[in-house]
């Protein structure tokens, strides 16, 4: 966990944001990431994200939750515990069909949730930086990463002109963290680490 | 829009197809009709009629669920359907055709008294039977007539009545009140159908049709069965001649995000037509009654275990593994490819639903088969490309129009 240095824009519009992300990228700074009250149509397309992976991890997990239930069940009913049930042969596939389709559903939806809060790092009691509290109410923030050759000032001054409300510079935790936000950071009092 | 071509033109090469595939039909048919139609042998008899019932039943209701699609996304306020509404409208207007065909069929087999075909004509075996006797308020020749001729001609009449308010979508652009009345005239129309709909395909009809041959056993999941089978065909049809269109250079409005959620259809019923081909099965499997396990003796352990098996791979597991990934749905040859499987799928499920009740001991799937299908495919295709002539391709001033143009999924 580092912390990194970084110049924040925010935008009061989407129709604004758009062209100013593809101002930014033409210009060759990194976006870290744009936080939205809401999610943006396209928005992913305009930022060049990759498609995501999580439904080829979806569908693996899926198929873990069929193989586990078939192997576990037939394993049970016909080796461990053989019982008659009605007459019917000890490996009876029609009745086991709706407890697979149950844990594939299961290990699929589970899998997926937990991937996902992984990959946008959300868990209980984790905190993460926020860049602008009114990204969750009605502003558009944009977050560039700073590296050694950027001029903070300058790019400061090229996302006032293209369209921001609000800029400021910000050095941050950029990935999560256990434990409390640090006094300066609580959200609601609206502070901002400010520094040059 | 000046680009935008709304006139399609029949290709010749499409007519030439279309005539040689009736052709082909029209000989197995005349063939099939002198050796078996009309031969004294029953066997044969069954043989010819079966299989025009379940030819002629599969088409009309394919071609129905065209018309059941433009109603329930109507209802759903859907706007992304509205760029190649034309297609299913197109396909619908084989109901009255394909539907007079059945009536046909299905008139000749009632009134000429096939008890081999549907046993509960045979009024001797009724009175003996306890069973059949509780059944005969509904299953009788005359119930069964009336709600056929109603049944189709409900259908007909109100896709017609669905396709006549379409036409006003080319005319002219339409102010905000106008547009708002439009949509709700539509509403209106759509549930009218959508009710008929659920009184017939949803649960009567199948019943009358093709149940009854097995007078005695009885399914309420049939039904349902048989509307997801001809709805996933009827999705896969629209997607043929969405892509045929495309590559014609038709349909500029419409594009692979259109593509997509038409391949999602066909997938996500795709698996509820699994499901309920598994609820029918294992509920009876479990319970193990003669009288309900009857209808599964020689589908499973019989001659037809060969073609029930392969119904299931590919109208349940192709679909799944195929379909499941987004670049394969919005793939136009990788689409086709599964419209043409799906179709061919429900058809043969239609096969082994009426054949593997009227000929138990063999399976005799063969030239008449594919002959009277190539009659329908060829009738299919000539029929719809001249609906598709005698409209605008576009309805250009449908309010939704522009929903459909942004569409993305």
């Amino acid at each position: 966990m580092a912390k990194k240095k970084f110049v924040v824009g925010c935008f009061n519009d989407e129709e604004v944001l758009f062209p100013a992300v593809k101002k930014v990228r033409t210009a060759g700074y990194k976006i870290h990431d744009v936080y939205t009250p809401f999610a943006v149509h396209g928005l992913d397309h305009a930022l060049g994200l990759r498609e995501t992976s999580l439904h080829t991890a979806g569908f693996i997990y899926g198929v873990t939750g069929t193989t586990t239930a078939l192997s576990c069940i037939s394993w049970i009913f016909t080796k461990d515990w053989p019982l008659n049930i009605g007459g019917k042969p000890h490996f009876a596939l029609p009745a086991w069909i709706p407890i697979t389709f149950e844990l594939t559903v299961l290990f699929a939806a589970v899998g997926m949730v937990l991937t996902f809060c992984y990959i946008s790092q959300l868990a209980p009691f984790v905190k993460k930086h926020h860049f602008h509290a009114r990204a969750t109410d009605d502003l558009f923030v944009m977050v560039i990463e700073c590296t050694d050759t950027t001029n903070a000032e300058d790019l400061k001054a090229f996302l006032a002109s293209a369209g921001a409300v609000e800029t400021d510079i910000q050095i941050a935790e950029e990935g999560w963290w256990f434990g409390r936000y640090d006094k300066d950071e609580m959200r609601f009092e609206n502070k901002q680490i400010v520094a040059a | 829009m000046a680009s935008i071509r709304l006139q399609f033109e029949i290709p010749g090469k499409l007519k030439t197809w279309s005539l040689g595939l009736i052709g082909v039909g029209l000989v197995a048919l005349v063939f099939g009709m002198i050796t078996k139609g009309f031969s004294t042998d029953e066997h044969e008899q069954v043989h010819f009629w079966g299989t025009l019932m379940y030819n002629t039943i599969f088409w009309t209701l394919v071609t129905n669920a065209s018309m059941f699609f433009i109603c329930v996304t109507t209802l759903a306020m859907g706007g992304w359907q509205q760029s190649f509404r034309r297609i299913p409208e197109a396909i619908s207007t084989l109901v009255p055709i394909f539907g007079s065909i059945t009536f046909a069929v299905l008139l000749y087999v009632v009134l000429s008294d096939k008890h081999h075909i549907y046993h509960w004509l045979d009024t001797a075996a009724v009175a003996k039977d306890p069973m059949l006797n509780g059944k005969s308020g509904f299953l009788n020749a005359r119930f069964f007539i009336i709600w056929t001729t109603l049944t189709i001609g409900f259908w007909s009449f109100l896709g017609w009545r669905m396709r006549q308010l379409s036409n006003e979508a080319d005319v002219a652009p339409m102010d905000h009140e106008t547009g708002l009345k439009f949509i709700f005239r539509n509403t209106v129309r759509a549930a009218l159908f959508t009710v008929w709909f659920a009184l017939t395909v949803g649960s009567t009809v199948p019943w009358l049709w093709m149940m009854s041959i097995d007078a005695h056993w009885y399914s309420t999941m049939y039904s349902w069965y048989t509307f997801a089978s001809t709805f996933v065909a009827g999705l896969s049809l629209i997607a043929l001649w969405m892509v045929f269109l495309k590559n014609k250079g038709y349909m500029e409005l419409t594009n692979q995000e259109h593509l997509q959620d038409i391949g999602k259809f066909m997938f996500a019923f795709s698996i509820f037509w699994t499901y309920l081909w598994f609820s029918q099965y294992m509920l009876i499997w479990y319970a193990n009654i003669p009288e309900e396990t009857v209808y599964f003796k020689h589908r499973v352990q019989g001659p037809y275990k060969g073609i029930f098996f392969l119904n299931l791979i590919i109208n349940f597991l192709c679909p799944l593994l195929i379909l499941m990934k987004r670049s394969a749905k919005r793939n136009y040859t990788l689409v086709t490819f599964m419209a043409v499987l799906i179709i061919f799928g429900h058809w043969i499920d239609f096969y082994q639903m009426v054949m593997g009740s009227l000929m138990k001991e063999s399976v005799e799937l063969g030239w008449l088969d594919f002959g009277i299908l190539s009659l329908f495919v060829g009738m299919m295709i000539f029929f719809v490309a001249r609906a598709l002539a005698s409209k605008p391709l576009i309805p250009k001033y449908h309010p939704f129009l522009k929903e459909s143009v942004i569409h993305t999924v």
